[in-house]
């Protein structure tokens, strides 16, 4: 026994799919030692807010600023308002007024800049330029020029009785102030989603729901399975008659189509991640039955259990003592690969709405639902539904890897 | 050798069917045998011939596809586990191969144990026990300190079948079913492995089938020779009747593979001669 758990902890698979697993687990509970609250709490009014760090605006401006000066502050400023259009517009013009293409680097901010100070004049009025063209550079010129020159902004507020506007505060264009001092900031690493949740703590919330789907789910198919495969397999007969009629059935009906009929019978609202883990669990314990039918039946006329028979053994200390030790090895790999099933099909019942109900906790199911409806994937929303992705597929390439790992371990024919 | 002796397992018609359509195989056809309490009876016949498949009958480990057995003179009755239970006290096995015949899991104490409380010795002090254990694993040449808290596959080919001797010795069954107990453990084991079953015979006194596919050692242990070939028994009778003048060709086949027939056997040219 200590034997082959240290074989296991050989084979290299297993032990990457343990330690990603096991990384992915640690971090799900970890995180919310971190940053505490309910999941589903909206922070924002608008949806898919980027991934980032938010400060109000409105307490920034209360904050006592230091001032500042720091280099290329200016040319960033101007590289902001200028956009790539604007670039190309000046590029058209001084290509015009016979500027060689090889002088004008269009990403360089400052050169570009130099160069216009210097060679544009309104006046000028290059051949088959249209009026509407001219002016577009004129309004342009303008713009640029009050960006270079405003080093203020004020800010007013309104006298309540005459309605007049008052100065109350003038920003200028070297002062800064210490995030730490504004007193309302949200950092948001993966942004928020259509509801405006922080969907890094929605995802860490719903990992950890959906990997407890799959436990739960994963432990019941795996024991109606092995008992239903262990009474079939052992005692044969009409016993083994009756339970693969009922494997049958449940197989002839594919489990899906049984899935989603249940928890659609089952109804929105009764509908808890638990319930579903059950549903789930209750309609794919089938393969499970078959492959220990089957061991067990290669098992049942073994010599050792012959010897257990004639030493006058009952019939649950056989199926305890010399049947179940053998394929304990082969139930921790179906038990495994049922779990990872399992996170499946709760995503894909999700996606359908047909999952749990969404107003109790997130599962990654239901994200990528929402992520879904609103169409966060046409958008680019990519922080709404990528990580979810990442984290299902990563769950389940961990455990089927360290799936892969016992079966070199128990059948040494496939190793490589 | 007189045939007054009580009955102890005889059969009427016993065959056996595997499968059915074109796969099947008729392992035991319509066998008639006897045998009387007290002998050692040995079945020969080449490997396929169905000797494990007439022993798994006898044991009642597998149906009877047709016939019947009767165990002294009675239609033999194990419908129930609890009458099987009951028979298993009567009658105990040594199979084959000692290396599929215990469970990896349990330790060498499990098994004694087992017999011990098999044979009503559950309230038995630990000392008692302990005792006991300790008989049984001298009488087969183990230390029984040596054992404990072992597994069987840590013991040798030759060891687990001296410990499934001394299985047998804590059981004291009626009747022994030996399946090839020597054939798949080295040559020098073997005599060894004989010599105790015999020992065990003569201290309780049981009656012992004996399957081999080796007609000389038959003949050197044997009371009565049954030879079997593909499910049916070809020829029967007292060892000297069988060996020293055979008539059916499958038994003239048989030992005119084994060379030294005729001459004096004794434990050193089992040894010498015994077929891999
Ligand atoms: N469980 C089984 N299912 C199908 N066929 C079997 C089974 N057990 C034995 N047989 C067949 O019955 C025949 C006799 O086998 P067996 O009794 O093991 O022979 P032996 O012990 O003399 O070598 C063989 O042809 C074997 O293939
Ligand atoms: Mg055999």
């Amino acid at each position: 026994m200590k034997n082959t758990i240290r074989q296991v902890f050989h084979s290299p698979k297993f032990v990457v799919g343990f330690s990603i697993f096991v990384l992915v687990l640690l971090s799900l509970f970890i995180y919310p030692l971190f940053v505490p609250g309910n999941p589903l709490q909206m922070v924002g009014l608008s949806s898919f807010s980027e991934p980032g760090t938010y400060v109000s605006v409105y307490d920034a401006i209360d904050s006592e600023p230091d001032i500042m000066k720091l280099p290329e502050a200016d040319a960033k400023r101007l590289a902001d308002k200028l956009n790539e259009e604007d670039r190309a517009a000046m590029k058209e013009w001084l290509l015009l007024i016979g500027i060689p293409e090889a002088d004008i680097d269009t990403t360089d901010t400052k050169s570009l800049l130099k160069l216009w100070e210097e060679k544009y004049d309104p006046s000028l009025k290059p051949a088959g330029m249209t009026m509407a063209k001219r002016n577009y550079y004129k309004r342009l010129n303008t713009n640029l020029e009050q960006a270079l020159n405003a080093s203020e902004v004020v800010i007013a507020t309104e006298n309540a009785e005459t309605g007049a506007l008052e100065e109350a505060k003038v920003v200028t264009d070297t002062d800064y102030i210490n995030t730490k001092d504004v007193i309302n900031s949200i950092t948001l690493p993966l942004g928020t989603d259509n509801f405006g949740r922080d969907t890094l703590k929605e995802l860490v919330s719903a990992a950890k729901t959906s990997i407890m789907i799959g436990l739960i789910a994963g432990s019941i198919a795996t024991f109606i399975g092995l008992s239903t495969g262990l009474l079939a397999g052992y005692i044969g007969g009409w016993v083994d008659e009756l339970i693969l009629f009922i494997t049958n059935l449940f197989t002839v009906i594919p489990g899906f189509i049984i899935l989603i009929l249940v928890s659609y019978g089952i109804g929105q609202e009764n509908r808890g991640a638990t319930t579903c883990a059950i549903v789930i669990g209750f309609t794919s314990w089938t393969w499970t039955t078959r492959s220990v039918r089957s061991q067990v039946i290669s098992l049942r006329n073994r010599d050792h259990v012959n010897l257990s028979k004639l030493s006058g053994h009952s019939l649950l200390r056989i199926i305890l003592n010399d049947i179940l030790p053998y394929i304990a090895s082969y139930v921790v790999m179906a038990l495994i690969l049922q779990i990872s099933t399992a996170i499946l099909a709760e995503a894909q019942l999700s996606m359908l709405g047909l999952g749990p109900k969404t107003t109790e906790i997130p599962t990654l199911g239901l994200m990528m639902n929402w992520a879904m409806l609103y169409s966060a994937h046409t958008h680019g929303y990519w922080w709404a539904y990528f990580p979810v992705l990442l984290i299902i597929a990563l769950i389940s390439f961990s455990l089927n890897l360290m799936n892969t790992g016992l079966d070199q371990v128990f059948n040494p024919t496939l190793r490589d | 050798m007189s045939d007054t002796k009580p009955m102890c397992l005889s059969g009427k018609g016993v065959t056996k069917v595997f499968g059915f359509g074109e796969k099947k195989t008729v392992a035991v056809d319509h066998v008639d045998f006897e045998f009387r309490e007290g002998e050692l009876i040995s079945i020969v016949g080449e490997s396929g011939s169905g000797k494990t498949t007439i022993s798994k009958m006898l044991l009642g480990l597998i149906s009877i596809t047709e016939g019947q057995i009767f165990f002294q003179d009675k239609p033999l009755d194990i419908n129930t586990r609890a009458k099987k239970k009951k028979y298993w006290r009567d009658i105990q096995a040594i199979f084959q191969d000692p290396f599929t015949s215990y469970n990896v899991f349990n330790k060498i104490d499990q098994v004694l144990l087992d017999c011990i409380h098999m044979r009503g010795g559950k309230r038995f002090s630990k000392e008692k026990k302990l005792e006991m254990m300790t008989e049984a694993c001298s009488f087969v040449n183990l230390k029984y300190a040596e054992l404990t808290n072992k597994y069987p596959f840590e013991l040798s080919g030759g060891q687990m079948q001296r410990l499934m001797i001394a299985r047998i010795f804590l059981l004291k069954p009626k009747i022994l079913l030996a399946d090839e107990p020597t054939s798949m453990i080295d040559a020098c084991s073997r005599a060894t492995i004989l010599d105790m079953l015999l020992n065990l015979r003569n201290e309780i006194g049981m009656t012992i089938i004996f399957i081999t596919h080796d007609i000389g050692l038959a003949y050197y242990i044997s009371d009565k020779v049954y030879i079997m070939e593909q499910g049916k028994f070809v020829e029967r009778g007292t060892a000297d009747e069988v060996i020293l003048n055979p008539k059916a060709a499958y038994t003239k086949r048989l030992i005119s593979d084994v060379p030294k027939i005729y001459e004096e056997w004794d434990l050193s040219t089992v040894n010498s001669t015994a077929r891999a």
